[in-house]
């Protein structure tokens, strides 16, 4: 008895090790941003047989692996080897073509000229220096006749996932059903090809150093907080006034506890008020239509044992939720309006 | 007796060596039509003991501006009692509560994304405290499970 009862408990544990089902596991953890069916979204389409049929499995389990750092995929760090290759298989059987080999052979090309190279063929799309396009998702920033938006090439994840050989045959055959054209056919040689190769794998330095400033923010506080040297009511109107000030729109002032009592017994020391700059918020939620959650902007405040506290979040400490490195400017600058809107109030 | 903790203890390590697959951002897509998906949400929410305090039509407000979006609301969730005990105790967390839901139509499905609880865990001290943010974490995947299932 004690030993079935051991075996029990044991194979709970067990269970959740073995035999992956990675259906399952791609609907928990890809589908969301890739599509149930992996046709793209917020993430890129990868069921295009385009794509499916010219990378390896090691390219798509370093992809899930590392992730895209600043790119808003995240690195799947927590999954077991058995996970991630249950996942690959289940991404392979939107193909029947045989799967590539991958081919770590290094090609020697001349940077220089695969620079020149770059800006003229390939920078429209992806971007000075590899960057990549800008925004994400279909909702704000892509146009739903436009099935992806270029990947970075200067990402830390992207390179450290993609071979030599993977990026030569991309450009050499392009990816029908995405803008990217083969550009043997639009007169690059094998040479160029070959020099672009080069020069893209001359971000990896860059590549590294941009992954190391999304850390910058690690130990910024969650909240910004300052105390007010006047009354509640004061202090309400004070932020009104500031708020207008600074060409944002106030949309309500109600309290905190509005919708979680009822009408009328909330709690009215504590008041919020919500306000929006609706190009800001487009902007930002062109980048990463992601970001909404902390959306509108909205600053709490408290009276308690006759202080007045004003404090929100901290859009500064947030941007670490969605890595996606576009957005960290528009929370450095939202970090500091905050700040205005709460010196302006307290002043 | 001796036994019986041999086998909590057994049971402790077999939980906690289960896989813990938690990122900072919750999503889930479902392939429910915007209002399907709100509906199956608010259902969920409900089911699971918690309130809906609000809902802020995002869209509304950018088309009313001049600005091309497709359906993006965001919804405000919460225990009454948890969120008042929570911002009496800990003020600092007053700027994050109610917590928040995006939802956001995308092609024709729906896509759903929350702050995972647990960030509000780190922002306090009180271990008996987080217990709460573990359980809010459980309930936004079991939340999540449901909408998505809901179009099986």
């Amino acid at each position: 008895m004690k030993t079935f009862v051991l075996l029990f408990f044991l194979s709970l544990s067990l269970s959740a090790y073995s035999a992956p089902h990675g259906d399952e596991l791609f609907a928990r953890h890809c589908s969301a941003c890739h599509g149930k069916d992996g046709k793209g979204g917020v993430g890129v389409p990868i069921a295009l047989a385009s794509f499916l049929d010219s990378v390896s499995n090691e390219y798509l389990k370093k992809t899930i692996r590392h992730g895209r750092p600043g790119r808003i995929m995240p690195a799947f760090e927590n999954l077991s080897d058995a996970q991630v290759g249950a996942i690959v298989i289940h991404i392979r059987s939107w193909s029947d073509k045989p799967v590539p080999k991958e081919d770590t052979t290094v090609i020697k090309g001349n940077v220089a000229n695969g620079k020149k190279v770059f800006a003229g063929h390939c920078a429209q799309c992806h971007g000075e220096e590899g960057v990549g396009g800008i925004g994400t998702g279909v909702t704000f920033s892509r146009k739903r006749d436009l099935p992806i938006i270029a990947p970075a090439l200067n990402n830390a994840g992207f390179l450290a996932a993609a071979s030599d050989v993977m990026l030569r045959d991309t450009i050499t055959l392009g990816r029908e059903g995405t803008p990217m054209t083969s550009m043997l056919v639009a007169g690059l040689s094998e040479k160029d090809i070959d020099d672009v190769v080069s020069y893209v794998r001359s971000f990896e330095k860059s590549a590294a150093e941009l992954k190391q400033t999304l850390n910058k923010n690690d130990n910024e506080p969650p909240v910004i907080v300052m105390q007010s040297p006047y009354g509640l009511e004061e202090t309400v109107e004070n932020l009104k006034q500031a708020i207008t000030d600074q060409n944002f729109t106030l949309i309500r002032t109600d309290y905190l506890e509005h919708g979680l009592v009822p009408e009328g017994s909330e709690n009215k020391k504590q008041v919020v008020l919500h306000f929006c700059n609706f190009g800001f918020l487009f902007q930002a939620l062109s980048l990463d239509p992601r970001v909404g959650m902390f959306l509108p902007c909205r600053i709490t405040v408290i009276e308690k044992d006759g202080k007045v506290q004003i404090s929100t979040i901290n859009p500064k400490r947030l941007s670490k939720l969605f890595n996606n490195h576009e957005l960290d400017s528009y929370c450095d600058e939202m970090y500091e309006v905050y700040n205005t809107l709460l010196e302006d109030a307290t002043l | 007796m001796k036994i019986l903790n041999k086998y909590f203890l057994v049971l402790v390590m077999a939980l906690i060596s289960s896989p813990v697959l938690a990122g900072d951002l919750l999503m889930v897509r479902t392939q429910q039509s915007f209002p399907e998906a709100m509906l199956a949400l608010q259902t969920s929410v409900k089911e699971h003991g918690y309130e809906v305090t609000r809902v802020q039509r995002i869209d509304i407000g950018l088309t009313g501006m001049g600005y091309k979006t497709d359906k993006y609301r965001v919804v405000f969730v919460g225990k009454p009692s948890e969120i008042q005990y929570l911002i009496n105790k800990y003020p600092v967390l007053a700027a994050y509560m109610p917590p928040q839901i995006s939802i956001f139509a995308e092609h024709g499905e729906t896509v759903l994304v929350t702050a995972n609880p647990l960030i509000y865990a780190e922002m306090i001290d009180e271990e008996a405290d987080k217990v709460l943010f573990r359980r809010w974490e459980s309930d936004v995947y079991s939340v999540f499970d449901d909408v998505r299932d809901a179009d099986e």
